[in-house]
């Protein structure tokens, strides 16, 4: 055991935690004034679901005791034998419940990311059993498969260091499903929906920015290089990708925005991490500057193709996290990560050809689980609130609460 | 006695309460609003998708006034808020029939 890599994922552990709460603010600010609390809520409250479900289960089923490749036994349930010592194949340097309280700020924050898509219209009934499902069936799995020992998509080699195909892919790909199931907010296309404060949006932002040193560095389950340079590529992805993202708004619309300052360093996180423990920092300079370019055309589209993903989640985690995991198999080097692998621009094609079929597997299970999660909670509870509640806002309708008053 | 309701530019209050104050006038009550009029509104863009946005923020005066002074404040706050560009609001008199001080009980003239 070693205390300096024990203390920096414990403080890592509670940096990401605070990225929840910073994506609260940051999807908060962009609802409408009568949404406020029902938006923060969605994320906020996860903290709550997810820490239960990992605590019985869902670790058990990410991490425990391979079967088959597919996912883990329940061996571990109610953390059953995940105690002070290392264990013997996760974080061998850190105490075990280090390493499962850093994996469930991973677990929180991903089906977090998600509500974004049907912000401003879903029961919170059917959000909390939808989460519950969600986690359960698909985030375990996906982690299982990935980062699990015995997992299949580990085991085939694709690279994934801080959560590309896990996190963001499954919350992107999973956000357009529900985008499409849950159906348009009233009034799309007609009422325009305006965020009612992008103050609270950059702070989130600032805070998510803050957090993810920890989901990336963090990864690297030690203090040490490694974590360094997952540090500084994510830094310099974010920065670049904000950059890049107000100077293209700049050319097509005029005027550089805030929201895009925010929404193009939030990008420019989700790209980098994947690759973030194999690339190097002129590799996260192009990867932040082209994933701009990727979200912001996907979100033009969305308005063609007429579904109304409202926060963006597709067009920032789904194309985002699509890019970075692609751009991992073009830029990874072992001079990097000698336990990772080279990319087709180090001389090695087929990883590109690993991370795709990594990507389209996780597009696929994705967006399949969702939509039959989605429907059996539509029998089960309905997954909109009345066209009358929807006018009220989820705040008063489903909270008895406002988020501002007059006096 | 009569009210005047002005819908002017936020940016110009300040120099139309000065005047105001200069001229005698004791008291007003000033509202944030958002409206239209000939000018319409302005486009806002997010992520990429633009917004029209009809409603323009203006604030909204309310001065009560004995009558002989209304021509006096209509002139005044027709000079103070004027920039001569579109949007620059409206004047608005409406007769008043009674006012009344809540602590005191005055009534007419004297409670202005």
């Amino acid at each position: 055991m070693n205390t300096g890599d024990t203390a920096f994922v414990l403080v890592s552990s509670a940096l990401v935690m605070l990225m929840t709460p910073g994506l609260a603010l940051f999807y908060g600010g962009m609802a409408r004034n009568k949404n406020v609390l029902g938006t923060l809520m969605q994320s906020f409250i996860m903290l709550g679901i997810i820490t239960v479900e990992w605590v019985l289960w869902g670790y058990s089923m990410a991490f425990g005791p391979d079967h088959g490749g597919i996912i883990g036994g329940l061996n571990w349930f109610g953390l059953k034998g995940v105690g002070m010592e290392p264990s013997a194949v996760y974080g061998p340097t850190i105490p075990h419940m280090v390493f499962m309280v850093f994996q469930c700020m991973f677990a929180i924050i991903t089906p977090a990311l998600i509500t974004g898509a049907f912000a401003e219209r879903i029961k919170f009934s059917a959000f909390m059993l939808f989460s519950i499902l969600w986690a359960t069936l698909v985030y375990n799995p996906l982690a299982h498969w990935v980062w699990g020992v015995g997992g299949w998509l580990g085991k085939m080699g694709a690279l994934d260091f801080a959560g590309g195909t896990v996190v963001h892919i499954s919350s992107g790909i999973s956000a357009l499903a529900a985008a499409i199931i849950v159906g348009k907010r009233r009034g799309y296309g007609t009422v325009p929906f305006i965020p009612h404060n992008l103050p609270m949006t950059v702070t989130g932002a600032g805070l998510l920015w803050f957090g993810w040193f920890g989901f990336n560095a963090g990864s690297a389950l030690a203090s040490n290089g490694l974590a360094a340079n997952a540090f500084v590529v994510t830094h310099v992805a974010s920065a670049t990708a904000a950059l890049s993202w107000i100077i293209l708004e700049w050319l097509h619309r005029g005027k550089p925005t805030t929201l895009g300052a925010a929404s193009g360093a939030v990008a420019g996180l989700v790209a980098i991490t994947p690759g973030s423990g194999f690339v190097g920092p002129v590799a996260a300079l192009i990867i932040g500057a082209l994933v701009s370019v990727i979200c912001y055309g996907g979100i033009m589209l969305k308005s063609k193709l007429g579904y109304d993903d409202s926060l963006d989640v597709f067009g920032i985690h789904g194309l985002g996290g699509t890019w970075g995991a692609l751009a991992t198999g073009l830029f990874a080097s072992k001079l990097i990560n000698p336990n990772g692998a080279n990319g087709l621009f180090f001389g090695n094609p087929g990883q590109l050809w690993t991370q795709f079929l990594a990507v389209a597997v996780t597009w696929i299970f994705a967006f399949v689980m969702t939509s039959i999660i989605l429907k059996v909670v539509d029998v089960i509870v309905g997954l909109r609130v009345t066209d009358e509640d929807e006018e009220r806002g989820l705040d008063i309708s489903q909270h008895n609460e406002t988020g501002y008053s007059v006096s | 006695m009569k009210k005047i309701e002005a819908i002017i530019k936020p940016f110009k209050l300040e120099e139309v309460k000065d005047g105001l104050s200069r001229m005698g006038v004791k008291g007003m009550t000033v509202t944030e609003v958002k409206g239209f009029g000939r000018q319409r509104g302005h486009k806002e863009v997010y992520r990429g998708a633009e917004y029209q946005v009809d409603f323009v923020p203006k604030v909204k005066i309310e001065v009560i006034l004995d009558s002989k002074l209304v021509p006096q404040a209509i002139a005044l706050i027709q000079e103070k808020a004027r920039t001569g560009k579109i949007g620059d609001g409206k004047i608005f008199v409406i007769p008043v029939e009674e006012v009344v001080r809540i602590r005191t009980g005055e009534t007419g003239k004297e409670a202005i």
